[in-house]
């Protein structure tokens, strides 16, 4: 019997080229396993081979996401294996996004089974982990005895075509996508079980796992308003009229940065919104209803507060993805400390 | 100890279901149960509905297992039953006097139910198909359905109409369940709640499980009723889940149908009845605590307080805690399940989910890592396609405004494609059916 022919995508580092200095190489193409390939090969045992190792840097993938996806595609496609498998990344931000990127094209392009691994934490793992399966793994390389195992158990499965388990009993990260089936006992007898198990300190398996949500304390009261720098930072979406920066209307990928220095009013002509997730009428009449640059321009003059920040920031929170958002609130933290911003107002619609 | 051993025989809590089987339902002038056919004279039933002047018109009509029916919109699902020894009567507070109920005998008519339908108030009610891919998920398929459909007058307020409907359905009910007052039940079960101090000193060696259920009350159409108190007007307090048997605890509500407990629910509440089947064998089921879901903070923070209060009091180690509702009851129940955790009783919550159509967002709009077990009727927001059904009981006027319901759910060939929230009791979240969702 033939073996199933799989493709492994690696980057860089575990390609073994380099570090962080060899994170631009473009996407290369070798004939056999590379690096955690051995493991895999060693772990799918005789029936599968891994034919093709495509090694990409992170930040080449990042950069020039469209090119390496068409060219690792057209070699994917080349290949036509069975599997691909993209990782682990472990967490490694950059790698794990191009591993879900890419293990989600190959998937929906090619119809061809895909898995990766990431660490929980990994940005890439909440981005793609409703389209691709990913196995759980520890945060750094020093977990890939124990991935490789997990990893090849469940594409041996995807191979066979056995009915994939849960994300518990199989190890992938629970994919958010939930669907509804008839259990073997009602509901009531199902929690009385669940209870039963919980006192006696039995394992017991909840049907939905509580979303975890990311509580962030207030920062203490500022002491001296009429010498503190206050800036604006809004998921409502208040652009400079034409919404130069194409931001989207809903599940919005990037935000703007907008100087209003020397602006004392937004208004219908000079700013709009670009929000889709509301009746936009009243927010482009009047700008300052979803961001109070003329309320604060005023306190400025009544020294009240300290300066008005020159720049404010702006993105839809309309179906943006809470990934998205973390990515863009961390690199706005970091321009409004390098601006010696004191405080935040956010506002959102 | 003669005079003790009385005195305790006398306190204990003891009510015995006596059902009957009705496997069928059939139209006559003699009212009877005879073999397990419920015969029932539609005209004298309908004069008695009648009789409210709320209500125009009222007719009624026979849905059974397997038949091509579909029965829309569904008010509520109620079950006969008759108080045969004891205090009090069936739906107290509301049908009989407000006197404690939940000890004697009362007569079931096991397999049957009264629905009510009809225009309602215009919106937001449920559906019944009593066959096909639809039937699968309401338990009410499965029963044989007597089923009122009711007209009101016009201008009438919608919450005078709510209560005439609510009460016909209720008269209906007793009025057949009488029938079955002198009959010799098909089986009999006998359901027992022990005092606090029996509670303790019974079962010393099993944990303490409590049940605190929460009750839909968020306003106009998401009402309930125990012994005729508007559940909004509560503080939580102790019942005992016989009471809950003979009907203490009834539904005022209609609205996405699909989490809402109809009173056939409260009458049957599954997670009472598999408590008691563990009772005495791993677990101790000491009682039941009930609660409310109202809209305001400053209530849901005296209710969850309180719940959590009564739990400890009655010294609980664990307790399930059953959801009615979704979103704004999210908020309660992640209150309940937290402040009982915090007393340091184990919880298990029954929920169920608004993931989006694809599955997809978050299902609860509120969250807690103390909800760490958690059981759920499904997601209500998955789509369904019922396929037209032969015979309409009702109107199919509303089904596009249904909640669930969207412009065009009505398709041109009598067809429905719909938010699995369209169907009545369909993601019940007392866990009385076995849909869940992974």
């Amino acid at each position: 019997m033939a073996k199933y022919k799989i493709v492994h995508y690696i980057n860089q580092f575990f390609g073994q080229i380099g570090g962080e200095e060899k994170a631009d190489i473009p996407p290369q193409k070798h004939e056999g396993q590379v690096g955690p390939g051995l493991a895999f090969g060693k772990a799918l045992g005789d029936e599968c081979e891994i034919t093709t190792t495509i090694i990409c840097g992170d930040s080449y993938f990042g950069e020039n996401m469209e090119e390496a996806t068409a060219t690792i595609l057209e070699w994917v496609k080349e290949e036509n294996p069975d599997l691909f498998i993209a990782g682990p990344a472990f967490n490694a931000g950059r790698y794990g996004v191009a591993c879900g990127s890419i293990a989600s094209s190959v998937k929906n392009e090619l119809g061809i089974p895909v898995i990766s691994g990431m660490y929980i934490e990994n940005p890439g793992a909440d981005m793609y982990k409703s389209d691709v399966l990913i196995v759980e793994t520890g945060n750094s390389a020093a977990a890939m005895r124990k991935a490789v195992p997990v990893m090849a158990k469940l594409a041996l499965k995807i191979l066979h075509g056995e009915e994939i388990g849960s994300a518990k009993a199989e190890g992938y990260i629970p994919q958010g996508v939930r669907k509804n089936y008839f259990a073997e006992e009602r509901g009531a007898k199902r929690a009385v079980d669940m209870i039963i198990k919980k006192l006696a300190g039995e394992e017991f398996e909840t049907e939905y796992p509580m979303p975890i949500f990311d509580h962030v304390d207030p920062a203490p009261a500022l002491k001296d308003l009429a010498h503190a720098n206050i800036a604006i930072v809004t998921s409502g979406g208040i652009v400079p009229k034409g919404n130069p920066d194409h931001i989207e209307s809903s599940s919005a990928s990037h935000y703007g940065e907008y100087n209003i220095a020397g602006i004392d009013d937004l208004n219908s002509t000079n700013f709009e919104t670009a929000h889709g997730g509301h009746d936009p009428v009243y927010a482009n009449e009047d700008p300052d209803r979803v961001i109070p640059v003329d309320v604060l321009r005023q306190m400025e003059k009544e020294g009240k507060i300290g300066k008005l920040n020159d720049y404010y920031y702006s993105t839809v929170g309309n179906g943006t993805a809470v990934a998205s958002a973390k990515k863009f609130a961390e690199e706005i933290a970091q321009k409004l400390k390098d601006q010696n911003v004191d405080a935040v107002i956010l506002t959102s619609t | 100890m003669q005079i003790e051993f009385l005195r305790k025989e006398f306190t204990k809590v003891k009510l015995q279901l006596g059902y009957i089987d009705i496997n069928d339902i059939k139209f006559d002038k003699n009212p009877r149960i005879e073999n397990g056919v419920l015969y029932v004279d539609p005209d004298a039933l309908v004069a008695s509905v009648l009789q409210d002047e709320l209500i125009k018109d009222a007719h009624f009509e026979i849905a059974k297992p397997g038949e091509s029916i579909r029965i829309t919109p569904v008010k509520d699902v109620i079950q006969p039953r008759v108080k045969v020894e004891g205090p009090g009567g069936v739906f107290p507070g509301m049908v009989a006097k407000e006197t404690t109920v939940g000890s004697g005998v009362t007569h079931v008519l096991r397999g049957m139910a009264v629905v009510t339908a009809g225009r309602i108030v215009g919106f937001q009610e449920g559906i019944i198909d009593m066959t096909g891919p639809g039937a699968d998920y309401t338990p009410f398929s499965k029963l044989n359905n007597l089923v009122l459909v009711i007209e009101p007058q016009e201008n009438f307020k919608q919450h005078e109409y709510e209560h005439a409907a609510r009460m016909a359905g209720f008269k209906i009910a007793c009025e057949i369940a009488e029938l079955a007052r002198e009959l010799s039940p098909d089986e009999t079960e006998t359901f027992e709640t022990p005092t606090i101090k029996e509670s303790f000193e019974k079962f010393p060696g099993l944990p303490r499980v409590g049940y605190v259920q929460m009750l839909q009350s968020q306003g106009l159409l998401h009402d309930t009723y125990v012994y005729g108190v508007d559940a909004k007007r509560i503080v939580p307090t102790i019942i005992s889940p016989t009471e809950t048997m003979d009907g203490a605890i009834v539904s005022g509500n209609c609205v996405s149908a699909c989490d809402k407990n109809t009173t056939y629910h409260h009458q049957n509440n599954p997670v009472v009845a598999e408590l008691f089947k563990e009772h005495g064998k791993t677990i101790n089921f000491v009682g039941q605590i009930i609660t409310n879901e109202n809209v305001y903070l400053a209530d849901k923070i005296r209710s969850s307080d309180w719940s959590a209060k009564l739990a400890e009091y009655l010294s609980l180690d664990g307790a399930i805690i059953s959801q009615e509702g979704f979103g704004n009851p999210d908020t309660d129940l992640i209150m309940n399940c937290t402040k009982i955790e915090d007393k340091g009783i184990k919880t298990v919550i029954i929920t169920d989910e608004y993931a989006g159509q694809d599955g997809k967002s978050q299902s609860l709009a509120d969250a807690d890592p103390k909800a760490n077990a958690c059981v759920t009727g499904g997601n209500a927001n998955e789509v369904i396609h019922l396929p037209k059904l032969d015979k309409v009981i009702g109107t199919l006027d509303y089904v596009d405004t249904i909640a669930g319901g969207h412009q065009g759910s009505l398709q041109a060939d009598g067809s429905i494609i719909a938010e699995l929230q369209v169907i009545t009791g369909a993601t019940n979240e007392m866990g009385f059916n076995k849909l869940s969702a992974r």
